[in-house]
């Protein structure tokens, strides 16, 4: 059975504890690891992928430690989140050789394979160093895939991309998912997610926070209360229509304009446009005010 | 895919061989694309201009295996620095080392192969350029010309080696340090002064396999050739052995996120 399965595992540098205690097994399928920056899960995609060693506890996927055992990347695909590739090879050359490296019996039918699947097929015989840097990640992907792995460990594969790009990506991710490939992305950017199935580990501060189903987390995401600062061309009168509304809870008039607790963000968001239009009111600014990742993540944890 | 097919997948071992083309053709170019070749090329283009010019102005016999002994393999230290710093240090620093290493490719191949490029790039820009050097002092085929080029192949071999292994030790920066401390203080100071440290000095192995040839007083070689590839040997064999060793464990730089 393909997984990647940490037991007790903890990473400290010096002082600075960076994973503390952390127990999970990660089945088939995609599964995200949230967290704000600097909660941990680059060092836990790391230690998964047998680039750091961990200070305690043990990793293992499918039954063989990853630390020191480079045999294991024949059934293991990378994508690090550094944007750091061999910049002066065209994609093709770079996927080429990393099919090669992989000991692939057909290198070059591999590549093309892996590019067409990132569709990267039209730029792949450009120099990485003219790439966007969603091509570049695209192409990194491609380079992971090459060898068809079990398992797939992605550091922030949505960085950079467009909402177009991110999509095409997910279906990918899911796609791989859905043939039993155990696959494992990190991010810190919940409404990335969105379109996500599957299971979410949360990370904060080192520490495995809550585990659980996209569904639920998007469904607590979009109900969240806000405060949102608004600016338009009538402050008041854009106030006093929009505590009409069952999705707010307060409004404040204040030197900089309107400040609004909505108590359902998805909600909100979708009627503040259109009733200001019906009021012949112009709006000017909307501005998530609390919009800070660790106040987001202490939400969730709390519900 | 069955359970066995993926258990046999599963359970693979890194991929044979020594050496890695792929390896040492990336290596090659990612160390001659940068703007760092210039720097290989300028120390070497400088000992061939001021051996031209001592020539020109100053035919006499007692330069050459001073100047070429002292300058020209200090340059040769620098060059292996640098290289041997390079092929694995700047990919380290910008953590594409990643690709290479997400790879079922042993280790010891990886640092082989990068390994086999630093001793080319050094031949080419330190070990090539002293041969010149001498061919011009005192013609092409004379034993000074010819030892020193012997010799600072051995330079190459043992020095890359050494260089190598501080890199996959230490950071790349830390490396660079330890490496011109080496050079300059223990190679460039202390040997001169206190006797026996040149047992342990890369470039008095150089030296020695250089004077077995060039028999000249003026090289200053405190060591018999058998000592100096003896002990050369043991440096880079173990050198090597250390960094493959260390790079098999290598920790990914530690950002805490």
């Amino acid at each position: 059975m393909t997984d990647i399965d940490l037991r007790g595992v903890s990473r400290w540098y010096g002082n600075v504890v960076a994973v503390n205690d952390i127990s999970m097994t990660i089945g088939p399928g995609v599964t995200g690891l949230l967290g704000p920056n600097g909660a941990g899960k680059t060092t836990i995609l790391n230690m998964m992928a047998g680039f750091l060693m961990p200070s305690r506890g043990q990793i293992t996927v499918a039954g063989q430690s990853t630390w020191r055992n480079p045999g294991l990347f024949r059934q293991v695909g990378v994508v690090p989140e550094r944007d750091s590739v061999y910049a002066f090879l065209t994609g093709a050359e770079f996927v080429g050789v990393s099919a090669r490296l992989h000991g692939l019996a057909d290198a070059g039918a591999a590549a093309q394979r892996a590019i067409d699947l990132v569709e990267m097929s039209d730029a792949q015989d450009r120099r990485i160093s003219t790439y966007s840097k969603g091509m570049r990640q695209r192409i990194k992907v491609a380079a992971a895939l090459v060898h068809d792995p079990e398992v797939l460990l992605l550091d922030e594969p949505f960085n950079g991309m467009d909402p177009r790009q991110r999509l095409h990506m997910m279906d990918l991710l899911h796609a791989q998912g859905g043939r039993g490939r155990v696959i494992v992305f990190s991010s810190h950017i919940l409404e990335e997610v969105e379109r996500l199935s599957g299971v979410i580990q949360v990370i904060v501060g080192g520490r495995l926070a809550a585990s659980g189903d996209f569904r639920a987390i998007r469904r607590l995401m979009t109900n969240r209360p806000h405060v949102f600062l608004v600016h338009s061309s009538d402050d008041r009168a854009l106030g006093a229509a929009l505590i009409g509304r069952p999705a707010v809870s307060a409004v404040e008039l204040t030197a900089h304009g309107l400040q609004v607790r909505a108590s359902d963000y998805g909600t909100f968001t979708r009627e503040v446009a259109g009733l200001s239009r019906d009021h012949g009111i112009r709006l000017r600014q909307v501005l998530p005010a609390d919009e800070s990742l660790e106040s987001v993540f202490t939400y969730l944890l709390a519900s | 895919m069955g359970n066995t097919a993926m258990d046999k997948k599963m359970t693979g071992q890194p991929l044979p061989g020594l050496l890695n083309g792929d390896i040492i053709r990336l290596t090659l170019r990612a160390a001659m694309g940068r703007r760092r070749a210039l720097l290989f090329a300028l120390p070497a283009i400088i000992l061939i201009g001021l051996s031209a010019l001592l020539k020109a102005k100053a035919n006499s016999p007692v330069w050459p295996p001073e100047v070429l002994g002292s300058v020209g393999y200090l340059i040769l230290a620098l060059t292996a620095l640098i290289v041997g710093g390079s092929v694995l240090g700047a990919e380290i620093d910008d953590g594409s080392i990643l690709h290479l290493l997400a790879t079922p490719v042993s280790r010891r191949s990886v640092i082989l192969s990068k390994y086999l490029v630093a001793v080319a790039l050094t031949i080419a820009f330190a070990a090539v350029p002293e041969y010149i050097a001498g061919a011009i002092a005192t013609g092409a085929s004379s034993g000074l010309a010819v030892g020193l080029f012997v010799g600072a192949l051995a330079g190459a071999v043992i020095y890359n080696a050494l260089f190598l292994m501080l890199t996959a030790v230490f950071s790349p920066a830390q490396a660079l340090a330890f490496g011109l401390l080496y050079v300059l203080l223990w190679e460039g100071l202390l040997a001169s002064l206190v006797p026996g440290v040149g047992l342990l000095s890369a470039g008095h192995y150089s030296l020695a396999v250089a004077n077995s040839i060039a028999h000249n007083a003026a090289l200053h070689a405190d060591l018999n050739v058998g000592t100096g590839i003896g002990m050369g040997l043991v440096v880079t064999v173990a050198s090597l052995a250390f960094a493959s060793v260390t790079l098999s464990g290598f920790n990914v730089a530690g950002d805490v996120t």
